[in-house]
């Protein structure tokens, strides 16, 4: 039997993805139309053996997400926990703590996933990969080529061609080291446990040594990229299994809208009647286009390509929506133009209003390039990106909103540009 | 009577659109700007104009003919050879200005206003002074020339250009009545009537000014010309209303040729004109703008303070602000940003524009 774990982290993490998961934790972002993590559940579900997926981080029992795990268990067929770290543990020291939970059962491989990246998530391929190439105890990280410079900001990875063995794991590295870098999905066997717990018993042993410790340093904290990949590169342990499937991570609001397109691209092939498709009386679609069937979207609108539009949204007449995301209960009056935005929960866009963005999109002329991560100022000017409403905003009629961030329950009463608006 | 319209060279002020098209036959209010001037003359009985102009143009030229039929006056060209300022072309026109004898008219050709003629001819007639200037008053007469005169007869004293403390709020108009002895004081050369000859003029007490009632603009840049626009509408509510469009979806002072189509749900106004043969198709927002002949805004645009060139496509969920031009021709495809932005003609616009800049 399998299992898998998903990692969803906690509230002092995804600062990047405000002033959004002020209202809704990250996982639970709509992306395409469902919760983040939902994708990855559906991907674990589907893998033959699949017994139980569990759900770990240091969120504070929410119910926003206890609701989410009943419904996918309801719909996915499958038990899904949640597991609640007593503290931030790192992607290693989480899975440690509650290895027995894991354990249970008796599984023979575990998969290990973030919940901020989006992926084909080809886990039966991981499956088969280890099958054919290492032995049934080795573990497999999932791994994707990057660009030379895009790849310092990743776990970069340097293998045998042949064997496709890890040998070497730098995270993050200053120089350039390879440019194959890691997805953040792997595939483990329970011995992985006795190489976190090597790293567990140094770290005790090195607070022990170090006198003064000022509480922050735990044992406990344990790093699976930084502590045991690199240890594990080159013992014949770990391998890589590369794929040319899409991925992407969704760390900024901006990567959601680029995260969507790919699974929007993904549902023609796996989840056609979640695309919304032209019909008489309907509006007029182009391209990829998710609505949830509570919204009501007047016959005149143009959607998309790559837009999501969520529960109980109502769209008017004349609208025109490209390239974003609009959540739940908001409301386009006619003729307004949204372009590279996410419309947050229950915000009012007024009529021939025009809310843009800058997409932060790949280079599209480079099949390696990843979407860059940003930094929100450069030289002290808001970097171009995507425009975000948060929850409950109201933006008057007529107006222009470009490249700019407006925090929750907002009520604008003039155009902005390139601000963020507290 | 006689009258001399300073036309001048290139209108590189009011460009892109008069490099599709001579200055004085640009449409403001749905009619060339010359029109304006040329019917207010002949309402106060001028019969001959002499257009001045430094570069010739055909096009100018068969119109003029044209307008001689419509009107029944007739239109010269004095064509300079180099610019000659605001007198060399008085001097140049010198037999034709001074045939009749009578006092004759002078006006810059960029000025729009209620054109008070036959007031300004009764009035210079009345003081026997050599010249009348027409004067406008201004909130903020730092920015120019001010005109200095007696309250009771109107003789000018003095003029002070940029005053830094107040001496008069009113500014020279730039239209003007003179007997034909003002042509002694004027060479044929480069000359500014404003500096070199009217300071004498008033050191003589030649000059008086009469107060112009109503508006008045200098029309000569998109941004005065849209102002001027505004202005003329509210003029026009006083004294035509019927001229203007009403019903609905039409908001404030509006006005549309009867050849130009608008669709439905739109909001038009205020302070918009629409050109012949324009196509405004459903849903479009357009407010303080001239819509020039031919041009089609598609649907669900907004539109404010722009100059809309004649031929135009402009696609739709366009936002065009902040005094935008396009030139004659211009496309501006489908759900673009223009911020300012001067487009030359015969453009294919396919990026937005957020910042203030000329498209070439």
């Amino acid at each position: 039997m399998l299992k898998a774990v998903i990692l969803i982290g906690g509230p002092q993490k995804g600062t990047r993805f405000r002033p959004l998961s002020f209202e809704v934790p990250k996982p639970l972002f709509p992306v395409a139309g469902v919760p983040m993590v939902q994708h990855h559940i559906e991907a674990c579900a589907k893998v033959p053996g699949m017994k139980e997926i569990l759900l770990m981080g240091f969120y504070q029992p929410h119910e926003a997400l206890s609701r989410f795990l009943v419904s996918a268990q309801h719909e996915f067929k499958i038990p899904i926990r949640y597991l609640q770290e007593y503290a931030a543990l790192g992607t290693g020291g989480g899975i440690y703590h509650f290895r027995d939970q894991i354990l249970s059962g008796g599984p023979e491989a575990f998969f290990v996933l973030n919940a901020d990246v989006c992926s084909e998530f080809p886990l039966q391929e991981m499956l088969d990969f280890r099958q054919q190439h290492g032995d049934m105890h080795s573990f497999v990280i999932l791994g994707t080529t990057a660009n030379r410079t895009q790849a310092l900001n990743y776990g970069c990875i340097v293998a045998n061609a042949d064997t496709h063995e890890v040998l070497h794991y730098v995270e993050k590295p200053s120089t350039f080291v390879s440019e194959i870098i890691n997805c953040g999905i792997y595939l483990f066997t329970p011995t992985i446990f006795q190489h976190i717990g090597n790293v567990f018993q140094r770290n005790q042993q090195e607070l022990v040594l170090e006198e003064n410790s000022n509480g922050w340093h735990r044992a406990e904290v344990i790093r699976l990229e930084q502590d045991v990949f690199t240890a594990l590169a080159g013992s014949g342990k770990l391998y890589v299994y590369k794929t040319d499937g899409f991925w992407s991570q969704i760390k900024s609001a901006g990567s959601a809208i680029y995260a969507s397109r790919l699974y929007l691209n993904q549902y023609s092939q796996c989840h056609p009647e979640r695309l919304a498709q032209n019909k008489p009386g309907g509006p007029i679609i182009r391209g990829n286009v998710y609505i949830h069937p509570t919204a009501s979207i007047d016959s005149s609108a143009v959607l998309g390509p790559n837009v999501s539009i969520g529960k109980g949204v109502t769209v008017g007449a004349g609208v025109r929506v490209r390239e974003s995301i609009v959540l739940h209960g908001a409301s386009l009056h006619d003729h307004t133009c949204v372009l590279n935005t996410i419309v947050g929960w229950d915000s009012t866009i007024g009529r021939w209003a025009r809310v843009e963005g800058t997409p932060s999109d790949p280079n599209p002329n480079d099949p390696y390039a990843k979407i860059d991560s940003e930094t929100l100022f450069r030289d002290g000017q808001l970097t171009p990106s995507i425009t975000i409403l948060g929850c409950s905003v109201t933006i008057p009629a007529e107006v222009v909103i470009l490249n700019s961030i407006v925090l929750p329950h907002k009520e604008l009463s003039r155009s902005y540009k390139n601000q963020i608006i507290l | 009577m006689r009258a001399l319209i300073l036309v001048g060279g290139y209108g590189t002020r009011l460009r892109p659109l008069t490099l599709s098209t001579p200055k004085p036959l640009v449409e403001f209010c749905n009619k060339a700007l010359l029109l304006h001037q040329l019917e207010a003359l002949r309402q106060a009985g001028v019969s001959h104009v002499v257009l001045a102009v430094s570069y010739m143009s055909e096009v100018l030229e068969a119109a003029m003919r044209e307008q001689e039929q419509r009107l029944g006056i007739r239109i010269s060209l004095s064509h300079e050879k180099e610019p000659l300022g605001t007198a060399g072309p008085l001097a140049l026109a010198r037999d034709l200005l001074a045939e009749d004898g009578e006092p004759f008219f002078v006006l810059n050709s960029d000025v729009i206003c209620e054109f008070p003629f036959t007031a300004l001819a009764c009035f210079h007639r009345h003081h026997g002074g050599e010249g009348s200037l027409v004067v406008t008053r201004v909130e903020e007469p730092a920015k120019y020339g001010v005109v200095v005169s007696e309250p009771e007869t109107g003789r000018i004293c003095r003029f002070v250009e940029k005053p830094r403390v107040f001496v008069s709020n009113k500014i020279n108009a730039g239209l003007y009545i003179f007997s034909p002895g003002i042509l002694r004081r004027i060479q044929l050369r480069p000359t500014s009537i404003e500096k070199e000859i009217f300071p004498a003029m008033a050191q003589e007490g030649q000059l008086y000014a009469m107060e112009l009632q109503g508006f008045w603009m200098d029309i000569g840049q998109p941004k005065d010309f849209l102002t001027g626009m505004c202005m003329y509408l509210q003029a026009l509510r006083a004294q035509h209303p019927e001229r203007l469009h009403s019903g609905p979806g039409i908001v404030g002072n509006v006005l549309v040729d009867p050849s130009a189509k608008i669709g439905a749900n739109c909001i038009i106004g205020p302070n918009v004109t629409i050109g012949a043969g324009v196509v405004v198709e459903d849903g479009v927002r357009i407010k303080r703008c001239t819509v020039l002949k031919g041009a089609r805004i598609r649907s669900h645009s907004w539109l404010e303070s722009c100059i809309v060139g004649w031929s135009c496509s402009v696609g739709q969920w366009v936002r065009m602000e902040n005094v935008t031009v396009l030139g004659e021709d211009v496309i501006v495809n489908d759900e673009l940003y223009l911020n300012g932005a001067n487009v030359l003609p015969h453009k294919s616009i396919a990026e937005s524009v957020p910042e203030p800049r000329i498209i070439m």
